[in-house]
């Protein structure tokens, strides 16, 4: 078990830094130099940048050696805490980025408790009542779940609230509580808005979990052991969940391994669809404008919490369910 | 002579014949195949199907309501659509242009149009439908118009060609890379296995969305639409060929214990007849289903990224492009037809969705 915490870990160390390599290649990839568009935007702006102080930028972020010079100077910096400046913003991308990180977290990982929450005990009922109505609905709502990509989702729920209510779903805060401190309101504010985009953003991996447990389910309820235990005399409940429920959570586990990453990536397009106060819509207007401390560094952030966010939820996942430390080693 | 009994049949069957025989039992699926290819032919014969140039826009029609068909003039079969007048907006004096239900403009079946070119072969323009003695601004609004007075039915078939080819590129080229990587994977072992596996567990642990962003906003902005057709489709596959290279490779890696290999080998074949001759017709079929289960995604993947504006770019037109101007709940509350582009998109992932899966259960005739 200890072996295969250390491999993940590694795995994980590898991941991060391809993801810091794509993220910088992603800040070089535009034409010119980002010093050059750095100082030309300055220039525009009224207030131009001394020859000696583009000497000295140039020089700091290693322009004309070669990549993996440029690549170790960023990365140095970076790990110093400092992502650079964002030069739409004209303010350090840290600052630029603030909540919003976090906020596509807490988006993502309520969609991931979501995406559990509702996938098992549905997989459980679909097998356990296979061909009852409650089955077939379920499996409706999950092929719409898998057909509907969840911004085309979220444009629809958004189109029939405003028909319907005539009200905004956007958003995650109310407009008064938008640029209130943090505290005990604000929070609650956030709570009551938090479900919609979330369960907007499960739907497609729910769909996919459900159908996954209740294949599983179903291979594992035919095995000669279940009818043992039923003929012994166990009820019911005991006899679904205590054995085949397990058994069946295997496969399933390697799966969920993929599901954050996928929630991560989904949240980003619905929050622009949705004008979710996350990275998402942050991205996409620093990558149009060619920003490209910003864009590269949001890239970074994602990547790198993605990659805990996996490991952490592999953990746990390994500390419920005994079985899959044997089956993981 | 006796006649042959199903049993026969079945005994002297090729594996293609079995997988057919056992796919045609999936209804589902079947009808899904039925969609996948309309869909297809739909493509082929976009400019055909199109009414109007789908490129035209028009200040006169701007947001005009999907606008039906009516078949019966005066109780006689002659199919019109009514004509487009201007009229003065008696507040602001501004000149709006509204469905002229006075003036009925007639329908004709293989009418001209805008020149379009069969795949390039001839030029023609010959259209399903036309519009007899239309005038400026008239035409056939199926879907309704966008904000620029371009037809929607029209830009919804030439997306549709678009959607849809680019998945079949991008299919292509993970298909390659993913035969390519599993096979390598499978063949050789040892440390290039793990490497390639690791690979794929790297990418796929990966948040791809915030990656294909970033490669696709790259691209030079004076590119022109085919280079940005292509670029968008290889930064997909990049990301996507890793499921198919986990099937080749576990295809390979069980086959290879068969016993068919095994009397290949010993009747003295060459590696690569033992691997083309034998072992690929036996997973050919659980590609293909892997191949139909990856073309949605890629299709959701180039709709996500032309939604964001961030993949193909106008004058290109696609599903994502299309829907990019339902984006906000102001454009959609003034004009919610522009959502209908959602509906091919769900109808086309559903069909391949149902259809690889009939693929997958029809993949193993043996089992």
């Amino acid at each position: 078990m200890i072996a295969f915490v250390i491999r993940r870990l590694l795995l994980g160390l590898v991941t991060v830094w391809l993801i810091s390599v794509l993220s910088f290649a992603i800040i070089q990839l535009p034409p010119g130099d980002f010093v050059s568009a750095y100082i030309a935007q300055q220039a525009a702006s009224g207030s131009p940048v001394s020859a000696e102080a583009a000497d000295a930028m140039r020089q700091e972020y290693g322009l004309g050696r070669p990549f993996y010079v440029q690549y170790g100077k960023w990365l140095g910096r970076i790990l110093h805490g400092n992502l650079g400046e964002s030069m739409e913003w004209r303010r350090p991308v840290s600052e630029v980025i603030g909540d919003r990180i976090w906020l596509t977290l807490l988006l993502s990982f309520a969609a991931l408790v979501i995406t559990w929450g509702l996938a098992l005990p549905i997989g459980i009922y679909s097998a356990v009542r296979q061909y009852s109505w409650g089955d077939y609905l379920f499996t409706l709502v999950g092929f719409i779940g898998i057909a509907v990509p969840n911004f085309l989702l979220a444009l629809i729920v958004m189109y029939f609230a405003f028909r319907l209510f005539g009200a905004s779903v956007g958003g995650l805060f109310s407009s008064e509580m938008m640029l209130a401190p943090w505290g005990w309101p604000k929070f609650w504010d956030l709570m009551k808005h938090l479900p919609l985009p979330a369960i907007i953003l499960a739907l497609g991996g729910t769909a996919q979990l459900i159908r996954i447990m209740r294949a599983n389910l179903l291979d594992e309820l035919r095995r000669p052991y279940v009818v043992t235990a039923r003929a012994k005399g166990l009820s019911e409940t005991k006899v679904i969940l205590k054995y085949p429920v397990r058994a069946a959570l295997n496969p399933f586990a390697s799966n969920i391994a993929y599901l954050f990453p996928y929630l991560v990536s989904g949240s980003i397009i619905i929050s622009i669809v949705l004008g979710l106060p996350t990275v998402g819509p942050l991205l996409v207007k620093a990558l149009v404008a060619q920003d490209m401390f910003l864009a590269g560094a949001i890239v970074l952030l994602l990547g790198v919490m993605t990659v805990i966010g996996t490991f952490i939820s592999d953990l746990v996942l390994m500390w419920v369910e005994p079985r899959l430390r044997h089956q993981m080693d | 002579m006796a006649t042959p009994t199903d049993a026969d049949k079945f005994a002297v069957a090729t594996q293609l014949q079995l997988t057919w025989w056992r796919f045609r039992r999936h209804k589902l699926a079947m009808v899904s195949l039925v969609v996948v290819v309309l869909f297809y032919l739909v493509a082929l014969g976009a400019d055909f199907l199109a009414t109007s140039d789908p490129h035209a826009s028009d200040a006169r029609t701007s947001y005009i309501a999907p606008q039906p068909i009516h078949f019966f003039d005066d109780g006689a079969f002659r199919p019109f659509v009514y004509g487009i007048k201007g009229v003065r907006d008696v507040k602001t004096f501004k000149l709006v242009y509204t469905v002229d239900t006075g003036r009925k403009v007639h329908l004709e079946l293989f009418g001209r149009g805008y020149t379009w070119s069969f795949l390039g072969l001839f030029e023609t323009d010959i259209h399903l439908l036309g519009l007899r003695d239309a005038q400026r601004g008239d035409g056939i609004f199926l879907l309704g118009t966008d904000q620029l007075g371009r037809d929607l039915w029209s830009r919804l078939m030439v997306a549709t060609r678009v959607s849809l080819t680019i998945g079949l590129v991008g299919v292509t080229v993970s298909l390659f890379l993913g035969v390519l990587l599993g096979g390598i994977s499978a063949v050789y072992g040892g440390v290039v296995d793990t490497v390639i596996q690791r690979l794929i567990e790297v990418i796929r642990s990966m948040p791809t969305i915030p990656l294909w962003l970033g490669l696709a906003a790259a691209l030079p902005n004076d590119w022109s639409v085919m280079q940005i057709y292509f670029a968008i489709t290889v930064i997909i596959s990049l990301l996507a060929w890793t499921d198919l290279a986990r099937v080749v490779r576990g295809k390979f890696l069980s086959l290879r214990e068969e016993d068919f290999v095994m009397a290949a080998e010993l009747a003295g074949a060459s590696q690569g007849r033992i691997i083309f001759r034998h072992m690929l017709p036996s997973f050919a079929s659980h590609i293909i289903a892997a191949v139909s289960l990856a073309l949605p995604a890629m299709i959701i993947s180039e709709t996500s990224l032309s939604f964001l504006g961030l993949g193909l770019r106008p004058p290109a037109i696609s599903w994502g492009i299309l829907l990019q101007d339902a984006q906000n709940i102001q454009t959609l509350a003034l004009a919610p037809w522009l959502l209908v582009s959602a509906i091919p998109v769900i109808v086309v992932i559903l069909a391949f969705n149902f259809l690889g899966d009939g693929l997958r259960d029809a993949a193993d005739p043996y089992g």
